[in-house]
């Protein structure tokens, strides 16, 4: 990431005579807001300079909103469903029924772990087959009681390896986006962190595509792109780069509907704003969706997926 | 130029080829040299050792089609190079390579045909454009076929040789993966089958989409058949992956395929599920 030092020696000087003016000494008003203005400023400045690989990174920080924590600051009530009735629960994708202001809908969500062992265990939020089968049981019951499908999207993507494989995790994935396709309810998917790949889309195809302005969505990692297509891993940033994953590229090119502001800095800086923003604004998309007759809304949606990224002319009209 | 073995010996390789440009070529199992127009007759098949030698999408397309009854349906479409994408070369120049070696616009080739006397809509992908990846291009053709399929009500029948999805395209690439599965579930609503046919390789994100929505599914002897590559499965999870990994036999073991058939049976098994789903014994 940029170099961030002088923006960690002023939160720190900050902090310093936050305190000192709680110990009662003297009145550091003044300097305090001067700070602070100096500490924005100095924010905007580096946020504007972010390069593809910076926003991947931000994407990617620890301490990012996300998973379990962020459901639980955003829904008012949430009820998790665990397992996929076929022999396996996975704890990197999870979800249940959930209230967000006033509506009612069933939540789906990557979750990448906060401490190390969570973190193992959820295997940094590379969702199974089991996870994919939860989530197809999960839009099973969302369609049958008439629940919003909202998906919260963070992962590197699906999980590979032996089991994976001996489990048909292609086959798993295929059938998520081909139910999420065909519910009867209205759905929205928001890109929060990492969006990546056949783990992502597996449980993005929906209505409304959001993407949190700082959170990625590629078909490949910046590190693998460097190193299938540049054969070089010191090519990653150029790769970040050439992919146009960010989410300011991907409205640009039509593939996404709207960017969820963070604030400067990244969501990271206030959590609690950014659930707040992100319940406002899902609460707002889904008050829209739910006016649209079911019809109308499963045709528009037939009509984004037929239609989206196509080649626009034909080269030879024969 | 990957080559590749599954349990029973059988191997694939793969070269870049231009269509007809030599009478003879050299099986690399075992040396020999074998006329061109000799491995028509024998479906590619080195006559001395029983490798495979790889299909075009052409050959694969003549292989399985009766003779005379194969139409193609062309749109014309080609890359728009969405993120005017370059790494070491400029994607541009990746796509005039590969249209010029292939002579296709695409990895994909979409006709109407006869089976056994039996009409199907043809979707045949071919390996040698960029590893038969799944870009706008292929995306569209794929989703053109199954609508026209719905439309006509006959039978898809997909032939995959795909590494996945392609790069270059980024995320335009990953939405042929909705793409096609939006298409597929229009054909399924039509009560139409679908035969998806798994050959070298069957893989990524073509895998991850529509190839795993089939109705019926039959492998190829020398298919690999499996979502995530093997360097990136040992990589991640250190695991040494069991011989048979990601061949037809494997899948089948796991459930993710109906048939196995060698190359020579392809055909014959293609008739055979024809006539089963079609259902036009009633006239």
């Amino acid at each position: 990431m940029v170099d961030d030092s002088a923006i960690r020696a002023l939160e720190a000087k900050l902090v310093e005579l936050r305190q000192m003016m709680e110990a009662g000494n003297v009145d550091l008003t003044e300097e305090l807001a001067m700070l602070e203005s100096k500490l924005l400023k100095l924010r905007r400045e580096q946020y504007a300079r972010m390069s593809e690989w910076d926003r991947v990174k931000l994407a990617r920080h620890p301490e990012r909103p996300r998973g379990l924590p962020l459901v639980e600051a955003m829904a008012h009530a949430f009820y998790e469903l665990r397992g996929d009735r076929m022999g396996g629960d996975d704890p990197a994708l999870r979800g249940g029924p959930a209230i967000l202001g006033d509506h009612r809908v069933m939540l789906l969500f990557h979750h990448r772990g906060s401490t190390p062992e969570e973190q193992r265990a959820c295997r940094h939020g590379m969702a199974t087959p089991e996870g994919y089968r939860k989530s197809l049981r999960l839009m099973e019951i969302a369609d049958r009681l008439k629940l919003p499908v909202i998906s919260l999207v963070d992962t590197p993507g699906a999980y590979p390896g032996v089991q994976s494989e001996e489990q048909n995790i292609a086959g798993a994935i295929a059938q998520s986006i081909s139910r999420m396709l065909s519910l009867n309810v209205p759905t929205i998917a928001v890109i929060l962190g990492e969006g990546g790949s056949g783990g992502a889309i597996a449980v993005a195809a929906a209505d409304r595509v959001l993407m949190m302005e700082n959170a990625t969505y590629s078909v490949i990692s910046p590190e693998g792109a460097a190193a299938i297509l540049w054969k070089d891993p010191s090519a990653t940033p150029q790769a970040a780069q050439a992919l146009r994953l960010t989410a300011p590229q991907l409205l640009e090119l039509e593939l996404i509907d709207a960017i969820v502001p963070e604030a400067i800095g990244g969501a990271h800086t206030d959590p609690k704003r950014t659930a707040e923003d992100l319940r406002a604004t899902l609460c707002q998309q889904l008050t829209t969706l739910c006016e649209r007759p079911l019809d109308e809304l499963r045709h528009l949606r037939y009509k984004r997926y037929r239609n989206a990224g196509s080649a626009r002319t034909p080269t030879d009209p024969s | 130029m990957p080559i590749r073995r599954d349990s029973k010996g059988r191997y694939v390789e793969v070269e870049l080829r231009r269509a007809e440009e030599t009478l003879w070529l050299r099986c690399r199992e075992c040396g020999e040299l074998v006329f061109r127009r000799k491995l028509k007759e024998t479906n590619h098949i080195c006559p001395r050792c029983g490798a495979y030698f790889f299909l075009t999408a052409q050959e694969r397309i003549a292989s399985l089609v009766d003779r005379d009854t194969y139409a193609p349906i062309e749109s014309g479409y080609a890359s728009d190079d969405p993120l005017a994408f370059v790494d070491r070369r400029p994607y541009r120049e990746r796509l005039d390579e590969a249209q010029a070696i292939t002579g296709l616009n695409d990895a994909v080739v979409v006709g109407r045909g006869m089976v056994d006397g039996r009409p199907l809509l043809l979707a045949v992908m071919d390996f040698r454009f960029i590893g038969g990846s799944m870009g706008q291009v292929v995306g569209e053709e794929i989703a053109v076929a199954l609508e026209r399929a719905a439309e006509l009500r006959i039978p898809f029948v997909l032939v995959v040789a795909s590494g996945g999805a392609r790069v270059q395209e980024g995320a335009v690439s990953l939405m042929q993966m909705a793409k096609t599965v939006a298409a597929r579930n229009l054909l399924a609503a039509a009560n139409v089958p679908f035969i998806a046919v798994f050959t070298y390789p069957s893989t990524g994100g073509m895998l991850a989409s529509v190839a795993s929505l089939a109705d019926v599914t039959i492998a190829e002897l020398g298919a690999m058949i499996g979502f995530a590559g093997p360097r990136v499965i040992e990589q991640t999870t250190g695991q040494r992956l069991p011989e048979s990994f990601q061949t037809a036999t494997f899948a089948l073991e796991h459930g993710v395929v109906d048939q196995v058939v060698p190359r020579e049976s392809l055909r014959a098994e293609l008739a055979r599920a024809l006539l089963v789903l079609s259902g036009d014994h009633n006239g």
